[in-house]
């Protein structure tokens, strides 16, 4: 633990060095920029920027890459306040009374109140981090290959228990992530796989490649069709409306540390800051008292979602950097990072890659406050990159998306998959098909293949070796929780009514 | 995926149609990676799991799960939900189609020029910006882009013609 203070004190030294906060104010700025504009977000975004940070050592960049993602999920709150058009998923939520607020008058309020609760929301992660993410690591220290693919069991099961999109369509997605990942030369016998003798595929899917194209071309051509017209409401940020809405905040802590738990665990459980953020906005809509009047520019509907989806982005990175599983497909993208800066991700990078990884965990103290100071600043200068025409924004993203999908292996194959993936996305999305899933079984899909087959090899193919020792069970045992966890919560309903509704018989 | 239907302010294919044809889809992905694997092998060799073990039960569950998501669609009650309207699947296929062209230019043409001309052609189309305006800015965003990766961030990227004529 005091060691643990000690290496956090050194990753603060290194992250105060002045290249790495240029880097650091940098990476907001483009973060903010790339949260504010539509079909760029945090995973595609930094998934573009990668290969900006290859010639940079890997604490530098991650500092600069983690803090695009800050970045990203403050300038999603500018956007829905502003314009109600949510720059991110995760922002959809606070659209519901940020906008409200700012028809009225107050958007002011309303931005300050969403900054200052996202900030809370991610320190408050970042603490969690600080606190677990050490003791994690070191107790998956001792996973073997069976333990290591339970963990995995568990990250998917997660998935579709909690997934708000038919479960079915959830599998379906995950399960061609796996599929599409496996394309290409086998790790363990050496062998090619379903490459159908193209040598184009030899060497299988490339999941940022996935990402870029998903997330990017597909959310361009949605944006394309729903024909945006940006009308939004002028942003105007003195330090008097910020200290006097700063004044108001702290009536709602209790408010904000529930939506803080909700976004941790939504956020280590890879639900994700969507799903947190819907809950906390509906909890806190069930229990204020002045929740019927949530949807008409309440401050507390804009503090919820905010705190809540930043503390699950923020804490989607703790499984990530202890367990090597991203809670997130941003958090998939700067694992991706870590493979190509040469870190192996997962627990030994605590013992292995001190200063990385601290530096990290520094950066995101660092990050949240630099990135607090700077969105209050910045508003009307982010708020004005929304009013350049999408004609002219839509082929600037497109050729900074192809030069992104060329950049990871140099291909220019790569950029006609993007466009291939764009139009997937394009579908799936709009037929309900989550995509996260999809992009985080492309990138796991060898590990967590690895693990299966080398438990199965020690076993001899029996698949009783995931019941073999007591940690494995319960792993296994929490996934399948998860996995039915629809079904459990309903037969839990229904037995609740149906002895309430055997109490007056009695 | 040819049933159209016709809705308040416009036609276009219907939701279902479109559910259905995504479903078919991914299920013929699945049977393409059931018959690679079958041709790695799916059962146990002296050496543990085949190479097409795995993939074999993904795609397994692939169809499981599209047969699941099949049923559901044709089993719910007929709405008449339009996936999109013609016109809106118009203007999707007008940002496409110049996409498509612009990725399958880039290895001959280098990604400067194609983005370039992308950009002023979007700028005049859908902007209806003046070709001054437009050829600037086309000009502009893959000079910065230019400097930004090849000489501040050193990252080489596909060039073309023009490039080899300017020396680089």
């Amino acid at each position: 633990m005091l060691e643990d203070i000690g290496n956090l004190f050194h990753g603060f030294a290194v992250v105060a060095q002045p290249f790495n906060l240029a880097l650091m104010v940098l990476g907001i700025v483009l973060g903010v920029i790339v949260g504010v504009l539509p079909g760029l977000g945090g995973a595609n975004g930094i998934a573009i920027l990668l290969p900006l940070t290859f010639s940079m050592s890997p604490t530098s960049a991650i500092i600069m890459l983690s803090c695009i993602y800050w970045g990203a999920l403050f300038g999603g709150a500018i956007t829905s306040i502003l314009f109600n058009i949510p720059g991110e998923p995760w922002s959809v939520a606070t659209t519901f009374d940020g906008y409200p607020m700012a028809q009225k008058g107050q958007a002011g309020e309303a931005l300050t109140a969403a900054f200052t609760s996202s900030f809370v929301g991610a320190l408050f992660a970042v603490i969690v981090i600080t606190l677990v993410a050490p003791l994690v690591a070191s107790f998956a220290l001792e996973f073997g290959p069976p333990e290591i693919f339970s963990v995995y069991f568990l990250a998917f099961c997660s998935f579709v228990g909690l997934s708000k999109e038919p479960p079915f369509k959830t599998v379906a997605s995950m399960m061609l992530g796996f599929a599409l990942g496996a394309v290409g030369l086998d790790q363990m016998t050496g062998q090619l796989r379903m490459t159908f003798g193209f040598p184009q595929m030899l060497n299988g899917f490339d999941f940022l490649i996935a990402v870029i194209g998903l997330f990017g071309i597909g959310e361009i051509l949605l944006t394309m069709e729903e024909g945006l017209s940006f009308r939004g409401n002028a942003a105007k940020l003195n330090m008097k409306v910020v200290l006097h809405t700063w004044a108001q905040l702290p009536k709602y802590w209790l408010l904000s540390l529930r939506s803080c738990l909700i976004g941790c665990w939504m956020g280590i459980s890879p639900a994700g800051a969507t799903p947190a953020s819907f809950m906390s906005y509906g909890i806190a809509k069930r229990i204020s008292k002045r929740g019927h009047l949530f949807g008409t520019g309440e401050i507390e509907g804009v503090v919820a979602p905010e705190t809540a989806a930043h503390a699950a982005g923020t804490s989607a990175l703790l499984p990530m950097l202890s367990l090597g599983v991203p809670g997130s497909p941003t958090a998939a993208v700067l694992l991706g990072g870590l493979l190509i800066w040469g870190l192996q991700p997962g627990p030994l990078l605590f013992t292995e890659q001190k200063d990385f990884v601290w530096g990290l965990i520094a950066s995101m103290y660092m990050g949240n406050v630099v990135g607090l100071i700077i969105v209050l600043t910045c508003v009307p200068l982010f708020a004005a990159i929304l009013r350049i025409p999408f004609s002219v924004i839509a082929p600037i993203i497109l050729v900074f998306c192809a030069i992104g999908a060329f950049t990871v292996h140099n291909n220019t194959f790569d950029v006609v998959m993007m466009v291939v993936f764009g139009v997937a996305g394009y579908f799936l999305k709009k037929t309900n098909y989550p995509l996260a899933p999809l992009v985080l079984a492309i990138v796991l899909g060898d590990k967590a293949e690895e693990g299966f087959r080398q438990s199965l090899l020690a076993s001899q193919g029996s698949l009783s070796i995931f019941w073999s020792t007591p940690l494995v069970a319960t792993i296994m045992a929490l996934g399948l929780i998860a996995l039915f966890w629809p079904l459990i919560q309903n037969t839990f309903v229904k037995m609740r009514a149906s002895m309430s509704g055997l109490k007056p018989a009695q | 995926m040819s049933e159209s239907i016709e809705e308040a302010g416009g036609t276009g294919p219907s939701h279902r149609g479109v559910e259905l044809g995504v479903a078919g889809v991914i299920a013929l992905l699945a049977l393409i990676g059931i018959y690679g694997s079958l041709k790695n092998g799916v059962g146990w060799a002296s050496d543990g799991p085949q190479a097409g073990f795995f993939p074999f039960y993904v795609c397994l569950i692939i169809l499981v799960s599209c047969a699941v998501n099949i049923a559901q669609v044709l089993m719910a009650a007929r709405d008449e939900r339009v996936f999109a309207y013609w016109s809106q699947l118009g203007q999707v296929g007008s940002v496409l189609l110049p996409t498509i062209i612009y990725v399958l230019v880039i290895s001959y043409s280098g990604i400067y020029v194609a983005s370039g001309v992308l950009i002023a052609f979007f700028m005049r189309w859908f902007g209806r910006y003046s070709w001054l305006m437009a050829i600037a800015v086309g000009v502009l965003v893959p000079v910065l882009c230019f400097f930004m990766f090849e000489i501040w961030f050193l990252v080489p990227l596909p060039k073309g013609p023009l490039e080899n004529m300017l020396g680089y």
